[in-house]
């Protein structure tokens, strides 16, 4: 596929826009990306980033309660929102006559979401039924997202638990909801992505006449999040009562990816070569040939491959049986980066990662959902929506010597590594 | 203090300006409709071929009914779904990856109580070579001893996972609770009868079952359907049988009646699982049924998510939605909630229900799920995957593609008094089973209480 046009302009606010022109069918997909995520949020309020995210869907100035979800689904459309270490978005896809209502919604909540007491009380309520889903009452909750981070990284930003902490969750106020909105929700600190099927000037006249007017105010300036590498193999234990299995996450710093992009992308094939596929080599190695693990995966972004700015995580994670001991396979995970280190993966095995990311983009391209929010993180992390399109081809020139090197800079001696016991193994 | 000043949360919310109206919608234009081949070729596959080419890739879904009613039949027919693709006389496992990856390809199988569905996609320039490892597992897969055994293995350490994840205890007591012993209800064998599953059975259910006649091929992408069903035909002359694959025994009509309280100990949340008989997909009434649904619990703005999540604060996510089977539909109803508010949440979902019948659904809330119905099918048929999932779908349940061009026109044609009808006869309470998962300790007082749920 050739890569879509894309137009963008700033509007005098600040606001970067993102146009995606696409005929093939009649959907639009909107997202607004702000340049915040839960590495944002302050100390005692772990999971406020998120919890804000919630609150952004309560109503707006035009907008009462329920009003939101109501306009998009009765245009036909579904919505969402989600919120990452560096980045929240929210996000619509409908048929393509809604897009000025999608427009309208973004607006209006950018220029003036409805906050009150009521609301934030039932969303800290919700927050915590999802925590409790999604964390508390299932079985490897939260791994390793939630615990492999503060075993690497010694930082409150980088080490904290993003979900958030029941009693901070429970301190949030209207007041830090109100500075949280004011500092980071500035246009000048979000972008905007149109995609799918639409008239570009139109599509221009409807973003000028939607946000134009949303005020500009101060953005914040970027705080580094930067942190030394570890020194020597941290070691943690997390006990969750309800694993079943022994599990095991190791987890190493990439490469910035803001200033070498290569180097991250190799790390990206490394991953593939290791464990994308029964011909990988530690699942032919681990899974199959000698076994040690049920299941092995290996990748390269905590959130997935280029989703925030440095630092982020290079994960090793696998489920295994009791019998085998975590040395055991961080053993053999050494032994085979070992192999690659020395003398890189084969030509075979780089131009099959090639081909499959190449296949992965385009299917990920065709829902307009995934297109029109790898355009919009791509550039606000990176400055440039054009390189979720690029990958593939990046990915293609990484060299058999790139990833020898990748693997050469996951040392033993500069990792984490987090062991979950059986529930009940540890007595 | 800081010298930075914020507004207030107040502040925030209003301008100079105030409210603005909602923008009208604008001119939907339709979806192209493709070019498509829906033929049954002389094995007596079904293969439905779409050309899609917004992006240079192909889906393939294929579906083969693979009930079985013997013992062994749900742990043989595991071990074959997870052994089908690692070998044959031509390749071993890491061959069927690597000739796969050349062409940006995966596919993989799963199997459920009612069939063994294989799915994939490729580059669309790769379609051979896609189609040729296909029909290589389905006329030469030898499921070697080593691969049986280690899968085996395997499989006993993922259903011991699969078994301590709340939704799926949830989900077999809800299965046990409404169908007993009927083979739909045994969707994850016992770890001890992979056991007992031997690399001779599993070869003699791929013989006996793994069968075209009746089984469903869809291809949807940037593919010459007439072309793409001659590859078909010619790479799958080899799969034959005169048998046909094996439907799933009739499902007995769901008996109402009380809801069963299943104990967990210890549990932080639970689980609430309601059910009742419905129409079948193929039924003139069940686009009437479809936006009853929807406004009692089938997506964000239904009366059940407003109540209990928006209002009430007491669950992440409710749903309702349509389990279909070849003949046969029931509706569930969902929710996990904390323990301290299940009783009250459970009460509340039942009120909702009792609600669709005595407060029927308004032109606007019949309206607002119409819309939702036509637009949601637009977009989540707008990927290759997505219109792919949805054929395979339609075509076990015997409809094809028209079926689905025409459903947006029927769901605009239902009226409100269908609606209202729809929710009288299949969502009062009193038509409903089902299960609550959580722990008794805790929750028993209460549900004694309001009655209705059967203490264990």
């Amino acid at each position: 596929m050739a890569a879509p046009e894309l137009h963008r302009f700033t509007l005098p606010n600040g606001l970067r826009v993102v146009l995606a022109p696409d005929r093939t069918a009649p959907v639009v997909g909107v997202s607004v990306h702000y340049d915040v995520g839960f590495r944002s949020e302050p100390e005692g309020r772990t999971g406020f980033a998120h919890l804000f995210e919630h609150l952004m869907f309560q109503g707006s100035e035009s907008l009462e309660k329920l009003a939101h979800f109501r306009h998009v689904q009765s245009s036909g459309g579904t919505f969402n929102g989600s919120t990452h270490p560096d980045y929240t978005d929210y996000f619509e896809t409908l048929p393509s006559a809604a897009l000025e209502r999608a427009l309208f919604l973004e607006a209006d909540r950018m220029r003036a979401p409805r906050i009150t007491q009521e609301n934030l009380n039932n969303q800290i309520d919700v927050v915590k039924e999802e925590i409790r889903l999604r964390v508390l009452n299932t079985p490897y909750g939260g791994f390793p997202w939630i615990w492999l981070p503060p075993v690497l990284y010694s930082t409150f930003p980088n080490a904290h638990n993003g979900y958030g902490d029941f009693t901070e969750l429970e301190q949030a106020n209207l007041d830090d909801c109100a500075q949280f909105f004011d500092t980071y929700y500035a246009p000048g600190n979000a972008v905007l992505t149109v995609a799918g099927d639409f008239a570009v000037a139109h599509a221009t006249e409807l973003v000028n006449k939607h946000f134009g007017d949303v005020p500009a105010r101060p953005t914040p300036a970027r705080p580094s999040f930067a942190e030394p590498h570890p020194q020597g193999e941290q070691r943690a234990v997390h006990e969750d009562p309800h694993a079943p299995l022994p599990a095991l996450a190791v987890g190493y710093r990439l490469p910035d990816p803001g200033t070498d992009l290569d180097g991250y992308l190799a790390n990206v094939v490394l991953a593939a070569v290791l464990s994308d596929g029964d011909a990988s080599r530690l699942q032919q190695r681990m899974v199959h040939r000698e076994p040690l693990v049920t299941d092995i995966s290996v990748g390269a972004g905590l959130f997935g491959p280029l989703d925030a700015r440095d630092p982020d995580t290079f994960t090793v994670t696998a489920m295994h049986s009791p019998e085998v001991s975590e040395d055991r396979i961080l053993g053999v995970l050494d032994d085979e980066l070992e192999k690659l280190a020395a003398t890189g993966p084969q030509e075979d095995e780089l131009a099959r990662v090639a081909a499959r990311w190449a296949a992965s983009m385009h299917r990920e391209h065709d829902r307009i959902t995934s297109r029109t929010l790898s355009f919009g993180a791509s550039e606000l992390l990176h400055g440039r929506a054009e390189l979720a399109s690029e990958l593939p081809e990046r990915i293609r020139a990484v060299t058999t010597e790139q990833v020898a090197a990748a693997a050469k800079a996951l040392r033993p001696d500069s990792r984490a590594v987090l062991v979950v016991p059986a529930a009940g193994g540890n007595k | 203090m800081t010298t930075t000043s914020y507004r207030t949360a107040e502040q925030i919310g209003h301008t100079e300006q105030g409210p603005r109206p909602l923008p009208a919608l604008g001119e939907q234009t339709a979806a192209a409709q493709p070019s498509l081949v829906d033929t049954v070729l002389p094995n007596g596959l079904r293969v439905i071929a779409v050309r899609k080419e917004s992006v240079p890739m192909v889906e393939v879904r294929l579906r083969i009914p693979f009930a079985g009613t013997e013992r062994l039949h749900s742990a043989r027919a595991e071990v074959l779904a997870n052994t089908l693709l690692t070998g044959t006389e031509r390749r071993d496992r890491a061959q069927f990856d690597t000739d796969l990856a050349a062409v940006g390809g995966d596919l993989s199988s799963v199997v459920d109580p009612e069939r063994l569905s294989v799915g994939g996609s490729a580059l669309a320039s790769g379609l051979d070579v896609l189609l040729d490892v296909l029909a290589d597992a389905l006329t030469g897969a030898v499921y070697r001893d080593e691969e049986v055994a280690r899968e085996s293995e395997r499989l006993v350490e993922r259903i011991t996972m699969a078994r301590s994840q709340p939704s799926v205890i949830a989900r077999e007591a809800l299965q046990k609770h409404r169908y007993g012993d009927h083979p739909f209800a045994k969707e994850m064998p016992e770890a001890a009868e992979i056991g007992e599953v031997t690399p001779e059975q599993v070869r003699a259910l791929h013989k006996a079952s793994v069968l075209p006649r009746g089984s469903l091929l869809v291809l949807v992408g940037d593919i010459d359907p007439d072309a793409a069903v001659a590859t078909v035909g010619t790479v799958l002359s080899g799969w034959q049988s005169d048998a046909s694959a094996v439907e799933l025994p009739a499902l007995p009509v769901l008996t109402p009646g009380d809801v069963r309280l299943v104990h967990r100990p210890g549990a932080v949340q639970s689980q609430i699982r309601l059910s009742a008989q419905t129409l079948p997909r193929t039924d003139p009434g069940y686009s009437a049924l479809q936006v009853a649904n929807l406004v009692y619990g089938g997506y964000f703005s239904s009366r059940l998510v407003e109540n209990i999540r928006e209002d009430k604060g007491y669950t992440y996510g409710a749903h309702s939605y349509f389990e279909f089977t070849k003949d046969n539909a029931t509706v569930l109803v969902e929710a996990d909630t904390a323990s301290g508010v299940t009783p009250a949440a459970f009460w509340e979902t039942r009120y909702e229900l009792g609600r669709l019948v005595l407060s029927p659904p308004s032109a606007s809330e019949v309206d607002n799920a119409r819309q939702y119905a036509i637009g949601s099918l637009l977009t989540s048929t707008s990927s290759q995957a997505g219109l792919c999932a949805t054929l395979a779908a339609l075509g076990a349940l015997g409809l094809s593609y028209e079926w689905l061009r025409d459903q947006p026109m029927r769901i605009a044609d239902v009226t409100v008094e269908q609606v209202t009808e729809a929710a009288e006869k299949y969502f009062a309470p009193t038509k409903f089973t089902g299960i609550v998962v959580g722990d008794a300790d805790v929750l028993a007082p209460q549900f004694r209480a309001i009655g209705g749920v059967v203490l264990p």
